[in-house]
């Protein structure tokens, strides 16, 4: 659906603002996917912002026990600036299984606050400096680990429970 | 209630989860005398752990796990899953289907908001305002079973199309419905709209200022309304889209009257697009030619006949290749809905992200409260068309 070309025009940009930065670059349809280091995720996020990426669509975490990690994934979008608004910058990074820490970026894109304390929640990845890494959508007597990792065993009920 | 605010001379109010708004949901509210100094929302009575459940089940059985949170808006979530799990595939519908899929999101639109601007009614007091818009969306939903079969969860998209094509007749009953609600929007305006005592219950009343939209993400009329012309139906067009003439509705005061008049000029653009599609929708197959070639012989003239798809097996055991991943974003009712789906190659996601509009916008509660008054609470919650289990998922 989306025109190459047009994707094409605007990863040189983010090729440009990111300079400096350890990065892997890679285009997928209207997403514009961006690998960086941890340690370089609050750089990269901010030059997105100044670039005109002014706020985050979705946060997710992705949880990958065979390689002992968990991904943590930003896609990020404009409603300011109406030449990118067609486009999505998808900001990732890994961070070891055993101890998932990435810093917030709740201060960069105040629209991540609600979606970082999910994934905490959710996969136990730590956003260092996040303002209320507290309970979201799970009871709060819940005591098994973050549900979204693959190791949490669905409990059944029924016949064959 | 317990003095455990910022000092003895203010007061927690817990307003909810029971409340007579839709879903449950708590808002915590620090109050002083009737000044709102803090509001936090307390969301997650309604979880149900879609995307967990989504890991369990193929790409076909997750189509009806996406719509029951967005319940009153469920084909536009429906398109955005399918638009996802299409491109992991590298599939596309074909034309009709996509004209067909457009029908129902617009039909959606309409049912959506007339559901949202019931509550907001009710939320201030004007039961006419309930009664008349939850009796008016019967109307879609009686549409909606003449095309699908089903009154609210369609499950009509699927991958490579949808499952049935136009009845005899629709095209002429909808003339008729859209006739009817034409006729009913002044009655709705005279009533409630233009009521003086709705307008002194929302003029002014909670703003969102351009800047702070942007920087908090929010999502859909409660975006336009405060003069972001963003609507992911002309940012990245997709199904007919391209091809249909409408209207991007904003508006530039922000506050919660604005809201509800944005989507109230929607509900005239999508009856608009409606007609459009109606006189202009292409002829074709419904499905893609790749899955529709694999439906036994026995059952094609059945097809042929009906208008009505019997699945190919392979839609059971869709394996999109390993490592493939795909975003999808749609203009839901309520706002932008996004999907992300990463796929390891067996026949589940191996992680399905969906992000609804609600979700995205729970951040405004305690954003337009502060200072408010407690009266406005209501007035502002329903202003957002807020659904709690839409964000819960």
């Amino acid at each position: 659906m989306a025109s190459g070309s047009e994707v094409g025009e605007v990863a040189a940009p983010i090729e440009g603002a990111l300079s400096g930065i350890s990065s892997e670059l890679s285009v997928r349809g209207e997403v514009v996917s961006i690998r960086v280091r941890p340690e370089d995720l609050r750089e990269a996020a901010e030059r997105l912002l100044r670039l005109g990426f002014d706020h985050v669509k979705a946060v997710t975490a992705i949880d990958r026990p065979g390689e002992g990690i968990i991904e943590v994934v930003y896609h990020a979008s404009s409603y300011g600036n109406p030449g990118l608004t067609g486009i999505i910058a998808e900001l990732r990074t890994s961070v070891p299984r055993d101890d998932p820490r990435v810093p917030t970026l709740t201060e960069i894109w105040p629209s991540a606050l609600y979606q970082e304390r999910e994934q905490w929640e959710m996969l136990g990845v730590i956003f260092e400096g996040h303002p209320e890494l507290e309970r979201l959508l799970l009871p709060e007597d819940f005591g098994g680990p973050p549900p979204l990792r693959k190791d949490f065993k669905i409990p059944t009920e029924g016949i064959n429970a | 209630m317990s003095g455990a605010g910022s000092g003895e001379r203010t007061l927690e109010l817990l307003i909810g989860p029971q409340h007579p708004a839709s879903g449950h949901m708590r808002l915590v509210a620090e109050v002083d005398g009737d000044v709102v100094v803090r509001l936090r929302p307390d969301i997650g009575y309604v979880h149900r752990t879609v995307e967990k459940i989504a890991e369990t089940k193929t790409y076909l059985q997750t189509i009806p796990l996406i719509e029951r949170p967005p319940l009153a808006d469920t084909a536009n979530h429906n398109l955005g899953y399918v638009m996802a799990v299409e491109r992991l595939l590298g599939v596309e519908a074909p034309p009709r289907a996509q004209w067909l899929r457009t029908l129902l999101a617009e039909m959606n639109r309409i049912h959506s908001h007339l559901y949202g601007l019931g509550i907001h009614g009710i939320m201030l007091g004007s039961s006419t305002a309930f009664m008349w818009a939850f009796g008016d969306r019967e109307i879609m939903i009686e549409m909606a079973k003449r095309l699908t079969g089903a009154r609210i969860t369609y499950s009509y998209m699927i991958p490579g199309g949808v499952r049935r094509d136009l009845p005899p007749g629709f095209a002429e009953e909808m003339e008729k419905a859209l006739r009817y609600l034409e006729r009913r929007l002044p009655d709705y305006d005279r009533i409630f709209f233009s009521n003086p005592v709705t307008r002194a219950r929302l003029e002014g009343v909670g703003v969102l200022t351009r800047e702070d939209a942007i920087r908090l993400g929010v999502v859909g009329p409660n975006l336009r309304a405060s003069g972001v012309a963003y609507d992911v139906r002309r940012a990245r067009p997709y199904a007919a889209y391209p091809e249909l003439d409408f209207q991007v509705v904003t508006r530039s005061e922000g506050d919660s009257m604005a809201r509800m008049l944005v989507r109230v000029g929607e509900i005239r653009e999508s009856i608009r697009m409606i007609r459009q599609i109606l006189a202009r929708m292409p002829d074709g197959p419904i499905l893609a030619e790749r899955y529709a070639k694999m439906i036994p012989p026995k059952w094609r003239d059945y097809v042929r006949e009906t208008g009505r798809i019997k699945f190919p097996a392979i839609l059971a055991s869709l394996r999109p290749p390993k490592g493939a991943e795909a975003v999808s974003r749609v203009e839901a009712a309520r706002g932008e809905a996004v999907f992300y789906l990463v796929s390891d190659g067996g026949p589940r996601p191996y992680r399905m992200r969906m992000v609804t509009p609600s979700l995205r916008n729970v951040v405004l509660f305690s954003h337009l409260t502060r200072g408010c008054r407690v009266a406005d609470i209501p007035a502002i919650y329903g202003s957002l068309d807020y659904f709690p289990p839409e964000a819960d998922r």
